[in-house]
């Protein structure tokens, strides 16, 4: 098992280098950073000296160069907007978004579950078909649009919870976090379930799919002939086989929660990271939007590794080893 | 019995609102500054909210006038010199006095602040800066300068005991962020926050507010449902298409304002060949019409300026003949905006020798100015009536932009004809003229945004004249008439409208609207 880590770590080195190389190219091709930084008023000269204190004025292969150098030292430039290292000011929203995704999946999997299950064993019931009916809901409606109905509706007009941002923060482990205390948590609510919606109706079909396919299985018939009780049969037999799916989608869809929080963040004002690339998108800051889709390429081969090892756990039958594709 | 009950309490209910409303503030605002270092990034946010914190040696006042800040007078003593007197009794916010050294070193530092992507040596060279007495400066330039106050109204007086050898790190991290100015700096934390408390020892008196928190929500929607919440007291950039709405709703007060920005058209009037000017058939032409100040007229004519006020900008704009609304320094009254007149364009374009017409593709942003690509819209809908079939490419700014200013061959402008809009930070029409209308120069700094490349030597000259001549009056008439030449003769540019501006209060609160799009807790009015 060391090995196979080993071994994905070491190809992820390169994936995240070939990343480096499309995004950098990428990013190098729209537009010029300075037109976006630079106060109008400026005349030629200063346009000049802002270029070349950002050093653009050097050939791409040349800050190419320089860029691969430096971030093997651990420094992926710094912010042209913010003057600070493009690392720390990701890493410094990273909890937010961190948490908010968490929160997400958190709804999504102690909501998704028993619904789907619960659609799963009663298929033709009015319950069973209004959970498949919503899931259908959650799956079409846009998120950002769902966002700004639920601040119109929780916070324009009923007026309980707050329109947006994160509110006060409390210190936890050495993190701000929101889910600490009722305040933090009123803020919290509306994002993560916008956030979650898309993937809680994702767990609801797979739970669905799941339960319905495993009821009929020689082991479940047999576990009740057994006279196993039916809250074990349920809990135990049933549960236990559905997971491998909804592990494995939740694990691929996690990193997706984090790149869809980029609407979602942006909507409730979310100080994450999502809020922080779609700015800099806006105003070219080169370093920044790379430097955050490496990490987002890191997090993606952590996920699925990750992913790959809770399998042989849910699954003794797999076995970690290369997959030669 | 019962009147005096009443009377109790209502100045009971009047003493908590007014206690509670001058507690604090709450401001739901679309741009976030980038740095608390004031000389870091030259950038309209920035400039604005650290307004704040530290303070000029002259300021803008709501509608760009110049007015005694942290000098009291200013004046040329020779063609190459002006002193400042510096006001007494002023205190850092850490209890320092304020003093000729601090402007000094101000000057000194705002010039070179390591990686500063737009700096303030704009503004500041050419200009050497000398310590007369503690509430003196001279400030010197090799040649007469007239703009010298209009340009020290930019720069941010930092504290030399608490900035020394800082870097614009220790301004964000609060530090190094000692100003003069009415509120203290008390966090930042990025996409969040940021929070001021009020300096109880500021030299113009007490400030309203205790404390002062700005909300960055760059969303429009949020920032609205933000406003109808209850969650701030205040927004800035109140979407055009939901003032209607919000007039009608008791919760909120609108106050609305006219800005600095002009929204115009630059035609490119250099190349033969232009890119985007095509016959009617969408060929390429050898001749290119846009350089016939007779179709450039004519174009201006097509376009209905009250209707797209009226329509697209839902009322919310003024429509413009020139660079600079009336209130500003060298408005002219000679020019005002183009008459809607499709029979006299037509009979021009006839004149012109392009009676049959040509193609146009109308180039512009779509997320820069307040309803830009619904704007472009209209004018080619507007034109392609006239008899000028136009075409309609919108793109987000950070794509447009370069490509406007030098995504041709050689460096030169891409497009054929564009909309863009220009905001007189300086409050005065030599910035514009210079930079949007001047012959293209780069060693002179001439023309540096004239992406139609307009040239004229005469109107050249008349600007260079004005930026020479320090009395008032004889600039402004200087200016006056190199618009007159630059716009009314030459056509140079096609000014369409300037913005008008709106912000969202609660009510009991009023929002004195700034010409510079400025949104400053200090410019917030409590009402009865």
């Amino acid at each position: 098992m060391s090995v196979f880590i080993i071994r994905r770590l070491l190809q992820s080195v390169v994936v995240i280098w070939v990343m480096s190389l499309l995004v950098f190219g990428g990013v190098y091709l729209i537009g010029d950073p300075i037109d976006m930084l630079i106060n109008p008023e400026a005349d030629q000269e200063d346009i000049d000296a802002a270029i070349r204190a950002l050093g653009l004025d050097k050939p791409i292969t040349e800050q190419y160069w320089f860029f691969l150098i430096n971030a093997v030292k651990g420094d992926l430039g710094s912010s042209f907007i913010f003057n600070e290292p493009a690392l720390q000011l990701i890493l410094a929203r990273m909890p937010a978004t961190m948490e908010l995704a968490f929160a997400a999946l958190f709804l999504s999997i102690v909501l998704g579950i028993p619904l789907g299950m619960w659609a799963g064993l009663h298929p033709n019931s009015l319950s069973g078909r209004s959970i498949m009916t919503g899931s259908i809901l959650g799956f079409s409606l846009p998120s950002f649009w769902v966002g700004i109905m639920f601040i119109m509706f929780f916070a324009v007009v009923l007026g309980v919870l707050p329109s947006g941002g994160r509110g006060e923060t409390t210190e936890f482990l050495g993190l701000q976090v929101s889910f600490l205390s009722w305040k933090g948590l009123s803020y919290i609510l509306l994002p993560a379930i916008n956030l979650a919606l898309f993937k809680l109706s994702l767990v609801i079909r797979l739970s669905r799919a799941g339960t319905q396919e495993v009821i009929h299985q020689d082991y479940i018939k047999f576990a009740r002939a057994k006279g196993i009780s039916e809250k074990r049969v349920i809990l135990v037999h049933v549960l236990k086989n559905i997971m491998i799916p909804v592990v494995t989608i939740l694990g691929l869809e996690f990193g997706s929660v984090i790149a869809f929080a980029v609407v979602t963040e942006t909507v409730f004002a979310w100080p994450g990271m999502g809020k922080l690339i779609i700015e800099s998108i806006d105003q070219l800051d080169r370093p920044v939007i790379v430097a955050y889709l490496m990490i987002i390429v890191f997090m993606f081969i952590v996920i699925n590794l990750v992913v790959d090892i809770l399998y042989s756990v849910l699954d003794p039958r797999v076995r970690l080893q290369d997959v030669k594709a | 019995m019962r009147k005096t009950f009443s009377a109790l309490v209502a100045g009971a209910a009047l003493l908590i609102a007014a206690g509670a409303s001058a507690q604090e503030i709450r401001i739901g605002i679309a741009q976030e500054p980038s740095s608390i270092d004031p000389h870091y990034h030259n950038l309209g946010p920035n400039n604005g909210f650290l307004s704040h914190i530290y303070e000029r040696l002259i300021q803008q006042d709501s509608k760009q006038r110049l007015k005694p800040a942290l000098a009291v007078s200013w004046k040329p003593i020779s063609e190459t010199v002006w002193e400042f007197k510096l006001r007494k009794g002023v205190k850092w916010h850490d209890g320092s006095p304020f003093t000729a050294d601090d402007v000094v070193f101000t000057a000194e530092r705002a010039v070179n602040v390591p990686n500063s992507p737009s700096s303030f040596g704009t503004y500041l060279k050419g200009k050497t800066f000398k310590k007369i007495d503690d509430y003196t400066v001279h400030v010197s330039t090799p040649n007469p300068y007239p703009l010298m106050a209009t340009e020290m109204s930019t720069i941010l007086i930092i504290s030399k005991k608490a900035a020394e050898g800082a870097q614009t790190k220790d301004f964000n991290l609060g530090k190094a962020a000692i100003g003069t100015g009415p509120y203290k700096f008390v966090k930042w934390q990025k996409g969040d926050i940021v929070e001021f408390a009020r300096n109880d020892d500021y030299w113009g008196g007490k400030p309203k507010w205790g404390r002062v928190i700005l909300k960055p929500i760059s969303s429009a929607p949020t920032r609205v449902a933000a406003m109808l919440a209850g969650d701030v007291d205040m927004i800035d950039g109140v979407p055009t298409a939901d003032i209607e709405t919000l007039k009608k709703n008791s919760k909120v007060k609108l106050s609305q304002g006219i800005s600095n920005r002009v929204i115009y058209l630059h035609m490119d009037q250099n190349r033969d060949k232009s890119p985007f000017v095509t016959d009617k058939d969408g060929n390429p032409m050898d001749k290119n019409p846009l350089k016939d100040v007779r179709v450039r007229k004519a174009i201006s004519m097509m376009i209905n300026r009250p209707a797209i006020v009226e329509r697209v900008m839902e009322g919310v704009a003024i429509p413009a003949g020139q660079l600079v609304s009336k209130t500003f320094f060298g408005h002219t009254p000679n020019l005002n905006p183009e008459k809607h007149d499709p029979a006299a364009a037509k009979k021009l374009l006839k004149e012109a020798g392009w009676g049959g017409g040509f193609g146009l593709t109308i180039h512009g942003p779509n997320n820069r100015y307040i309803n830009d690509a619904k704007i472009c819209e209209a004018i080619a809908q507007m034109l392609t009536r006239g008899g000028i079939p136009t075409k309609v490419v919108t793109m987000p700014k950070n794509v447009y932009f370069k490509r406007a200013s030098r995504g041709g061959p050689d460096k030169s402008p891409e497009f054929s004809f564009i909309l863009v809009g220009w905001g007189s930070g300086t409050g005065e029409a030599s910035s514009p003229l210079k930079s949007l209308l001047t012959t293209y120069d780069k060693s002179k700094g001439h023309g540096a945004s004239n992406r139609g490349r307009h040239s004229n030597p005469k109107m050249d000259a008349l600007v260079v004249k004005a930026l020479a001549t320090v009395d008032d009056e004889k600039r402004r008439a200087l200016l006056q008439s190199a618009t007159e030449v630059g716009i009314g003769e030459d056509q140079g540019i096609i000014p369409l409208h300037y913005q008008v501006n709106t912000w969202a209060t609660r009510p009991g609160l009023r929002y004195d609207a700034r010409t510079d799009e400025r949104t400053l807790a200090m410019d917030i009015q409590i009402v009865k």
